[in-house]
C-alpha cells in the first residue's frame, strides 16, 4: 500500500518536480549566458599622399649651361618698367633651407624676416633695382612650383637654391652663375664613409624624391660606379627629411647638393660633409624667358655684388662656417656670357 | 456561469481535505465513456494480486486511459508549458537587459573613450603645430593642450585596454597605439628643440610626426573607434529584437490553460478550477509585463540610438574635422611649400592646404548632418552657432592664404595665430571646437536618459517571470491534483 500510494504521488509530481528543475536551470542559464558581440575592424586610411619633386630635371645633350646668360646691361625694358611701377619687386624664394632661405622661428623682430644667402641677393638686386633693399616681397614656392611660378609671372625672380641646367633653360631665362656647387655625401662624423665611392657600401643612402641626387645614383649604381650593395631607397618630399631620418638612424648618408648638405651640417653638428663635391652644379637667378631686359640687369648687379665685395660678406656670414672659408665655392664663380 | 453541463458524469459533490495530498480512497467514480477505449482499470485494492512487475506495466497502460491518468497527463503539459514560458522569458529578458546595461554601461562609454583617444590624439597634433607657429618659444596655451591631449590619449589608451578582449583587433590596435604615441612624442620633442634652435629642421621634424599621426596613428585610432561603435551597435541588436519564442510559448501556456479549464468545466460543471485561474493569471501578467516591459524598454533603446548614439557620431566625426582641418591649417604655415602633392596631372597644390580643404568639407557635412539629427532646441542650438564659427572661420582662411599668397607672410601668421584683435581663424576654431563639446555634452545627456530608461523598463522582469511561472506552474499542479484527488 505504502510502496503505491507513494508511486501514485510520484506520478502526480515527479513531473512537477522535474519542470521545477528544469526551470531554476534555465533560469540559472538565461543569467549566466555569456555576452558575445561581433567586433570587426573597419579600416579606412587617412593617407597623405608623396609628392613629386620633379624640378631637378636630368641636363640633356647641351654644353655649358651655365654659359648661356645674356651679358650685362643697364638698359631697362618691360620687364623692369614694369617692376618700378609696382614699386616692389616680387622674389620666389625658399623659407626651409637654413643659411640659404628661412625664417628664424627666434627672430625677436615685430615683422619676421627671411634670412639667407639667396635673401641676400635678392635684397641686393631689389636696392640695385629700386634703390630699396625692402622694396621686395617674398614669396616662398616649393622647390617644383619654381618654374610654373616663373612662367606664369606669379613672381619676378626666382632666387632659391636653383640649379642652371638645359632643360630648364628651355622654360626660362637663368642669370649668370651666382653659385658653384655640386652633389655630395653627408654622413656622420663617426662614420666610416669617406666620400662617394665604395665605402658607400652596405650602406643605407637618402636623396630627395625625383632630384638630381637620386638620378644619379641610380645611374652611378647601375653603372657600376657605386657598390651594388648601396641601398638608395629611401627618398622624401624634401632634401632637409634626410636629415630627420639620419638623425633617427634610418639611414647612414645623405646625398644632396653640397650647398643644401651644408646647410644641414649647420643644423647638426656631429655630421659633416664627406669627400669633395662629385658632379658640378651652378646656381642661378630665374626669369621669365622674354624678360632679357631684367636678365642683362640682374648679371649687371651680379657683378657688382662680387666687386664690391657683397658677396663674400655673404658667403662670410651664412656659409663659410659649413662649406670652409677656402673651398671651391667660397669664390663667385667667374661668368661668360653667351 | 449557467451554462447546461455537456458531459455525463458528475463527480462527488463535497470537496474532501485537498490540501493534505492524502487520497481519501473512495469508490472508483464512474469513468467517462467518451474515450471509447476498452477499459482496463486497475483500481486498488483489487483483489487479485500479480507481479509487481506486470501490476507496474497495467497502471501506466490505465494512465493514458482513465481519466486520472489524463488528468495527470494534462497536469504535467501545462506545468511544463507554464515553466518553459517562464523559463525562456527569464532568459531571453535576461539576455536583452544585460545587452541594454552593456549598452548603457560598457559599449557606449567605451565607444565614448575610443573616441577620445582619437580627438585627443588630434587635439594634441594640433596643438604641437599651433605652438610651432608661435616661434621657438611655444605659448603656453599650445603647450598645455598638447600635454592634455597626450594625457587624455594615455589615459583612455589604457580603459580601451582593460575592455578589449585578448587577441582581439581592437587589443592589437591599442598595442600598436601604445607603441606609436611615445615615438610621436619624441619626434614632437626634438621638433621644439630644433625650432627653439632656430633650426628649420624643427619644421622637418614636425612634419614628420604630423606624418606619423595622420598615417599612423589617427586611421588606427579610428579603427578603434570604429570596431566600438560596432561593439555598441551589436549591443543594441542584442537588446532591441522582441523576445517572439517567450510570447509565442506565453500564448501557447495560456490557449493550454484555457483549454484545460473548459475540459474541467464540461466534465465537472464547475466554472472555475482556482490552480488553473491562478495559473492564467500568472501566466497573463508575464506575458504583459513581456511585451510592455520590452516594447518600453525598446523605445527607449531605440531613442537613445537615434538621437543619443547616431548624434554622438556625427558629432565626433564633426570634431576630428575640425581639429584635423586646423592642424592642417597650422601646418600650410609650418612647412611653407616644403611638401606639395599633384592634385591634377601637372598641377601641384601645397599638400596641407589641400589637406585642410578636404577635412573643412568633413567639417561642413558633419555639421549638417548633425544638424539634421538634433532633435531639441538645446541640441540644435550649439551645432548652428558652430555652422556660424565654420562659416567665419573659411572667410578669415581666405585671407589668411591671400595674404601669404601675396607674400606676407606675417599677416598670414596673424590670421591664424595672432591676437583677438587681428581676428585669427584661431578664434573661429576655437569657438567650433567649443560648441560641438556643448553638443556632444548634451546627446551625451540625452543618450544616458533614454538609454536608462529602457533599461529600467526591463527591471526585475526576467526574476519576475521566472517566480511567477514557478506560482503559475504550482497553479496548475494543483488545480489538477484536486481534480485528481476525487479520484482515489
Amino acid at each position: 500500500m505504502h510502496a503505491r500510494r507513494l508511486r501514485a504521488s510520484l506520478k502526480g509530481w515527479g513531473g512537477v518536480g522535474a519542470m521545477a528543475v528544469v526551470c531554476a536551470l534555465a533560469v540559472a542559464f538565461a543569467l549566466l549566458l555569456p555576452h558575445t558581440r561581433p567586433t570587426d575592424d573597419g579600416s579606412t586610411g587617412v593617407g597623405g599622399q608623396g609628392v613629386a619633386d620633379g624640378s631637378h630635371a636630368k641636363a640633356e645633350e647641351c654644353k655649358d649651361p651655365e654659359d648661356q646668360s645674356l651679358s650685362p646691361s643697364t638698359a631697362e625694358g618691360a620687364s623692369i618698367a614694369t617692376i618700378k611701377k609696382r614699386g616692389y619687386v616680387s622674389v620666389g624664394v625658399d623659407q626651409n633651407s637654413y643659411r640659404w632661405g628661412y625664417r628664424n622661428p627666434n627672430s625677436t623682430a615685430k615683422d619676421v624676416e627671411l634670412e639667407g644667402f639667396d635673401i641676400d641677393l635678392a635684397r641686393r638686386i631689389a636696392e640695385d633695382l629700386l634703390g630699396d633693399a625692402d622694396k621686395i616681397r617674398f614669396k616662398a614656392i616649393p622647390t617644383n612650383q619654381r618654374i610654373p611660378a616663373v612662367q606664369s609671372g606669379q613672381v619676378d625672380m626666382v632666387v632659391r637654391t636653383m640649379t642652371i641646367n638645359c632643360d630648364r633653360l628651355e622654360q626660362v631665362a637663368f642669370s649668370a652663375p651666382y653659385f658653384l656647387t655640386g652633389q655630395q655625401v653627408l654622413a656622420p662624423t663617426s662614420s666610416t664613409i669617406e666620400g662617394y665611392d665604395e665605402t658607400l657600401a652596405d650602406q643605407k643612402i637618402c636623396s630627395a624624391k625625383g632630384s638630381t641626387a637620386y638620378d644619379k645614383l641610380d645611374a652611378d649604381r647601375k653603372a657600376g660606379r657605386l657598390p651594388a650593395s648601396t641601398d638608395i631607397s629611401i627618398t622624401v618630399p624634401n632634401q632637409l627629411d634626410c636629415l630627420v631620418r639620419l638623425q633617427l638612424g634610418q639611414v647612414d648618408a645623405v646625398v644632396t647638393d653640397g650647398a643644401l648638405a651644408a646647410s644641414q651640417a649647420a643644423q647638426d653638428p656631429t655630421v659633416e660633409l664627406k669627400g669633395d663635391r662629385f658632379t658640378t652644379e651652378y646656381y642661378g637667378v630665374a626669369m621669365k624667358k622674354d624678360a632679357d631686359d631684367l636678365v642683362r640687369r640682374v648679371n649687371r648687379i651680379l657683378e657688382d655684388y662680387r666687386e664690391d665685395g657683397g658677396w663674400k660678406r655673404s658667403y662670410g656670414t651664412w656659409l663659410s662656417a659649413t662649406l670652409g672659408s677656402d673651398s671651391e665655392s667660397a669664390t663667385p664663380p667667374r661668368p661668360t656670357y653667351a | 456561469m449557467t451554462q447546461p453541463p455537456k458531459s455525463s458524469t458528475a463527480p462527488p459533490g463535497p470537496d474532501p481535505a485537498s490540501g493534505s495530498g492524502l487520497p481519501t480512497m473512495p469508490g472508483i467514480p464512474p469513468q467517462p465513456t467518451s474515450t471509447g477505449s476498452p477499459a482496463s482499470p486497475a483500481p486498488a485494492g483489487e483483489p487479485p494480486r500479480r507481479t509487481a512487475f506486470a501490476e507496474g506495466v497495467d497502471r501506466v497502460r490505465a494512465a493514458a486511459t482513465t481519466e486520472p491518468g489524463r488528468l495527470r497527463i494534462i497536469g504535467a503539459v501545462l506545468a511544463l508549458l507554464v515553466v518553459s514560458f517562464g523559463a525562456v522569458t527569464a532568459w531571453q529578458a535576461t539576455d536583452r537587459a544585460s545587452a541594454a546595461d552593456d549598452v548603457l554601461h560598457k559599449s557606449q562609454p567605451l565607444s565614448s573613450a575610443a573616441a577620445d583617444i582619437y580627438r585627443s590624439l588630434a587635439d594634441a597634433n594640433t596643438a604641437a603645430s599651433s605652438g610651432f607657429l608661435a616661434g621657438g618659444q611655444e605659448t603656453k596655451t599650445s603647450r598645455d593642450r598638447y600635454e592634455r591631449g597626450i594625457r587624455t590619449a594615455a589615459a583612455k589608451l589604457v580603459t580601451a585596454a582593460n575592455n578589449s578582449d585578448p587577441g582581439s583587433p581592437s587589443a592589437a590596435t591599442i598595442a600598436e597605439l601604445n607603441r606609436l604615441l611615445p615615438q610621436y612624442k619624441g619626434l614632437i620633442e626634438r621638433a621644439r628643440a630644433n625650432n627653439r634652435q632656430g633650426y628649420p629642421l624643427g619644421g622637418a621634424y614636425l612634419r614628420y610626426a604630423n606624418d606619423t599621426m595622420q598615417n599612423e596613428m589617427l586611421p588606427a585610432a579610428e579603427d578603434l573607434y570604429k570596431s566600438e561603435n560596432e561593439r555598441l551597435r551589436g549591443d543594441y541588436a542584442d537588446a532591441t529584437p522582441y523576445p517572439w519564442a517567450a510570447i509565442a510559448l506565453g500564448i501557447v501556456a495560456l490557449a493550454a490553460l484555457a483549454w484545460a479549464q473548459h475540459r474541467n468545466y464540461r466534465r465537472t460543471n464547475r466554472v472555475l478550477n482556482h490552480g488553473l485561474v491562478a495559473a492564467g493569471a500568472a501566466t497573463t501578467v508575464v506575458l504583459l509585463w513581456l511585451v510592455v516591459g520590452h516594447s518600453v524598454a525598446r523605445a527607449g533603446l531605440g531613442d537613445s540610438y537615434d538621437h543619443g548614439v547616431r548624434s554622438l557620431n556625427v558629432l565626433h566625426d564633426a570634431r576630428i574635422a575640425s581639429l584635423k582641418a586646423r592642424g592642417n591649417e597650422n601646418l600650410t604655415l609650418v612647412s611653407r611649400g616644403a611638401e606639395t602633392v599633384e592634385v591634377k596631372p601637372g598641377e601641384f597644390q601645397d599638400k596641407f592646404d589641400v589637406a585642410y580643404k578636404e577635412s573643412m568639407q568633413d567639417l561642413a557635412d558633419g555639421l549638417t548632418a548633425a544638424q539634421s539629427l538634433a532633435d531639441d532646441g538645446a541640441g540644435e542650438q550649439p551645432v548652428r552657432s558652430a555652422v556660424g564659427n565654420m562659416d567665419e572661420w573659411q572667410d578669415r582662411h581666405q585671407q589668411a592664404r591671400a595674404a601669404d599668397d601675396a607674400g606676407d607672410y606675417q599677416a598670414a601668421l596673424n590670421k591664424v595665430i595672432g591676437a583677438k584683435s587681428d581676428k585669427p581663424t584661431g578664434e573661429c576654431f576655437d569657438n567650433v571646437d567649443k560648441n560641438l563639446d556643448t553638443a556632444l555634452r548634451h546627446e551625451q545627456r540625452e543618450f544616458q536618459q533614454a538609454a536608462g530608461d529602457g533599461l529600467d523598463a526591463m527591471t526585475g522582469l526576467s526574476a519576475g517571470a521566472a517566480a511567477l511561472a514557478v506560482l503559475g506552474a504550482a497553479g496548475a499542479v494543483l488545480g489538477i491534483g484536486r481534480r485528481l484527488s476525487e479520484y482515489r
